[in-house]
């Protein structure tokens, strides 16, 4: 009877170490995995990249200029008011993203959004597409003059950037 | 005789070696032509040394106030923010970069213009090229961002030994401070700037750069040339080794989860060989 | 000793597996049942060891790959980037140049281990060959890689290495000049040392499979130098025994490894090496890493250019004919006291040539190096004499009858 105890304890005091010495082994493989995840995520001197400074005062009425921020195309736009009529007259319940166009924008005759189909990437032409506002060449995605999505396989509207107007004219993105 | 007990006898003739070498390395430092820095103290030292601060924050000072007349400090502005580093506030660092002048450009006309720094920014240049450096002093200053890791002395047998050793005295890797301390204390002519009694040849391009009052510090430390040396060579070692405290809490753990490991492992091993003969 | 597999498909997938690809099986024999000597002791644990750090750098040195710009301009301050920005760009880096030295340190007790219990003998020859050209590999790429951060040191070292090899007559220039890709060290340098570096380490995993193939053909030698006889008695299986035993070494080394990384990660490097390359201004004093000293000393020990480079390579060349410099019939430097002194003899030459390839080329140490590198080869000549003067002791029959003797009194016989 005893014996048969001792080897019941000695297996399971055996076993207990196994699995503890394993546990741990796991453990520090696992941490070491962490680091070689971790360093292909931007490192500090790409989070520290500054904002974009834009001076919008020299684009005209009806124009689009494309600056680049965070190594991303942003579509500033000029509205006309006919342009701000047409956004702003649309049903948002009708729409596949539904936003407001004065969610949109800060001041009606300025369009800001990140000039990235979210679609698949792309980078959609100005001023095209049956609503005026922007037209995708690569799958057809048809976006209005407030940037969002109406026809095609986007999902979503123009992203619109964090920026915030320093002066009436001077934009600073991000 | 197994492998391991030789081993202990090479051990011992290692150290009968050591000692006649070291004995000739003595003979042969006393011909060389300058002394060896002396260790000084850093709070950076040792396996549980960290920066410290107002250390790190004063030897800036010195080096904004004075270094940067003349050196390079290929660093971002950011870093100064950094947690182990003079940690400056957000708005600190902000005001810093403002304060100075970046080219920046071409704009949409095509030309260069200035702006004010940010905090992305490198410190900017005291000369626009190594070059225009030279020509205007004569030698071009080297860049002080690794300067405290660029600059070494000979340690000689068996003290480089020692210098890897988690042992009391050993471990000792701030041979670049020790050595830009001791350089900033070397100028002992009063009647050659340029004669540095700690610097190989003797003949150093950089004519004494501190002297005692200098710079002012707002925290009442004494602003004394010793004090200066201590500040300036600390922070040159933050700008050259910025992860330092994270890399030796880090270690702390590493090392001693692999304790715990080792010892697991010793006893699972011994325990699987327990009904071997071996 | 390679009997039919012992290995059985348990499950239906596994025996689909093993019809088509017995990877398995050959697994399980290669490390589970393969049979292990009992007897071996902490030094054969460095095998292990030496696989790790293997994966260790090639692991790290892809990660770091992803950061780095093998560029003259931008090679300096892409490896700074990576110590000051990139998210555990510091570990990665000090993981990896540390890890070098550790590679080194851990390949050096791996050979010096063989020579002394006669590991390079009969039958295992093509093995010991094997590990010369796997040492050799990585030296190339050791050195390659210092290149790479593009230091003052990288940039002189490699200077220095590749003039070697104008040393040979008549068209020495001409290949100094194709390595260089230009008529000194430059951009094109930098970017072939690049590839290469990345290359060889998988040339060195793959000769690497060569020796743990050609180790598993002969079987293991053990501390008594004497074959395995019945494996019953002899062996251990791999796992768990020696798989534990591999495991533990790893882990001490690891805490090695660590204390470098993490506490005095520049100890081993160069200050030299923080000052970027300027290819008009030479260091004072151009050392190699620690690793190549004792042939660094060997090549300044001739005042000859093409004698030193000569002396240099055959100091590495003579390595792959130690199996038939050594005509002892006895392995293990256990039953060899002659041969035992002269092997520590050895290594302390090793240590000197070190110390002397570490100082300037100054007397004294050119005179010390000179009568080291004399020891060196003086070793390696001594080899075939030495049967003729030694008196072996007597050798055990068996492992189990060594394992027996050593502990005596009998306890167990089990």
């Amino acid at each position: 009877m005893s014996t048969a105890t001792t080897s019941t304890d000695e297996t399971s005091r055996r076993d207990f170490l196994y699995i503890s010495t394993g546990a741990v082994a796991a453990v520090g493989a696992v941490s070491v995995v962490w680091p070689l995840i971790s360093q292909m995520s931007p490192d500090a001197s790409t989070l520290a990249l500054a904002s974009t400074e834009v001076d919008v005062a020299s684009i005209p009425v009806g124009q689009i200029v494309t600056v680049k921020w965070r190594g991303k195309p942003v579509f500033i736009r000029h509205r006309s008011p006919e342009e701000i009529k047409a956004a702003v007259d649309v049903d948002v319940g009708s729409l596949r993203d539904p936003q407001a166009d004065s969610t949109r924008v800060q001041k009606p005759e300025w369009l800001i959004v990140i000039g990235i189909c979210t679609h698949l990437g792309c980078i959609p032409l100005g001023k095209q597409g049956q609503y005026d506002g922007w037209f995708c060449p690569c799958h057809g995605s048809v976006y209005d003059t407030s940037g969002r999505i109406r026809q095609g396989p986007a999902p979503r509207n123009l992203d619109v950037p964090p920026y915030a107007f320093l002066t009436d004219t001077k934009v600073k993105i991000g | 005789m197994t492998f391991a007990s030789s081993f202990t006898k090479i051990v011992g003739a290692a150290t009968a070696l050591a000692a006649v070498v070291a004995l000739s390395n003595l003979a042969a430092r006393a011909e060389e032509e300058q002394p060896n820095p002396t260790r000084q103290e850093w709070s950076f030292a040792g396996p549980f040394g960290t920066y410290d601060k107002a250390q790190l924050q004063r030897g800036f000072k010195i080096y904004k106030e004075v270094c940067s007349n003349c050196h390079e400090l290929h660093i971002p502005i950011r870093t100064l923010g950094q947690p182990g580093g003079p940690e400056l506030s957000v708005d600190e660092v902000k005001a810093l970069a403002a304060s100075y002048t970046v080219k920046d450009g071409p704009n949409a006309a095509g030309e260069m213009f200035d702006r004010p720094g940010r905090p992305s920014d490198y410190f900017p240049t005291p000369f626009p090229n190594p070059e225009a450096a030279a020509a205007a002093l004569g030698n071009a200053p080297p860049d002080m961002s690794l300067l405290a890791k660029a600059r070494k002395y000979e340690r000689g047998f068996p003290a480089f030994v020692f210098d890897a050793l988690p042992i009391p005295g050993g471990m000792y890797q701030e041979l670049g401070p020790d050595y830009i301390y001791a350089i900033l204390h070397g100028y002992e002519k009063d009647d050659d700037p340029n004669w540095n009694a700690y610097f190989p040849g003797h003949k150093i391009a950089m004519g004494k750069p501190l002297v005692e009052g200098q710079v002012d510090y707002p925290d009442g430390t004494p602003t004394t040339l010793d004090q200066y040396a201590k500040d300036v060579a600390s922070f040159l070692y933050w700008a050259a080794e910025p992860t330092l405290d994270q890399r030796k809490s880090i270690g702390a753990k590493v090392m001693i989860f692999l304790l715990i490991l080792s010892c697991l492992m010793y006893f699972t091993k011994r325990t699987i060989w327990s009904d071997v003969a071996h | 000793m390679h009997g039919l597999s012992t290995f059985e498909p348990k499950n239906g997938f596994v025996k689909w597996l093993e019809a088509r690809l017995p990877i398995l099986s050959f697994g399980y024999d290669s490390f589970v049942a393969y049979p292990t000597p009992k007897n071996l002791n902490y030094w054969w644990t460095f095998g292990a060891i030496l696989s790790f750090m293997l994966i260790a750098q090639i692991v790290t040195g892809v990660v770091l790959t992803m950061h780095y710009t093998p560029e003259a301009t931008m090679a300096f301050s892409s490896v700074e980037k990576i110590m000051r920005d990139v998210n555990w760009g510091w570990f990665l880096r000090y993981a990896h140049s540390n890890g070098a030295s550790l590679f080194f340190f851990a390949v050096y007790v791996h050979m010096f281990r063989g020579i002394y219990y006669g590991s390079y003998k009969n039958p295992r020859e093509v093995l010991w060959i094997l590990g010369v050209i796997i040492f050799l590999l990585m030296m190339a790429t050791g050195f390659m890689g210092y290149v790479l951060p593009w230091g003052q040191m990288s940039f002189w070292g490699a200077t220095v290495i590749t003039n070697l090899f104008s040393a040979i007559p008549l068209v020495g220039n001409d290949i100094t000049t194709w390595l260089w890709g230009g008529y000194s060290i430059d951009n094109p340098t930098l970017n072939r040392f690049f590839a290469l570096h990345y290359l060889l380490p998988f040339a060195i995993a793959a000769v690497v499979g060569l020796h743990v193939w050609a180790l598993h053909v002969t079987g293991q030698n053990n501390p008594d130098g004497v074959e395995i006889q019945d494996i019953k008695k002899d062996c251990v299986p791999f796992t768990p025994h020696a798989t534990m035993k591999d495991g533990l070494g790893i882990t001490v080394f690891l805490l090695l490894y660590c204390w470098f990384i993490f506490y005095v990660p520049n100890y081993l490097g160069d200050a030299d090496n923080y000052i970027p390359a300027n290819p008009m201004k030479t260091p004072p004093h151009i050392v190699p890493e620690w690793y190549f000293l004792p042939y660094y000393a060997i090549l300044r020990s001739i005042p000859d250019k093409l004698a030193g480079v000569i002396a240099m390579f055959a100091a590495i060349a003579v390595l792959a004919f130690l199996p038939w410099l050594d005509t002892s019939k006895v392995r293990s430097a256990k039953y060899r006291p002659l041969y035992k002194k002269l092997f520590w003899g050895f290594v302390l030459v090793g240590i000197g040539l070190g110390y002397c390839g570490a100082m300037p080329a100054a007397e004294p140490y050119v005179t010390a190096s000179r009568i080291l590198s004399l020891l060196y080869f003086g070793f390696f000549a001594a080899l075939p004499f030495l049967p003729k003067f030694e008196r072996t002791l007597p050798v055990p029959a068996t492992i189990a009858e060594a394992v027996l003797a050593k502990s005596e009194p009998v306890k167990t016989a089990k």
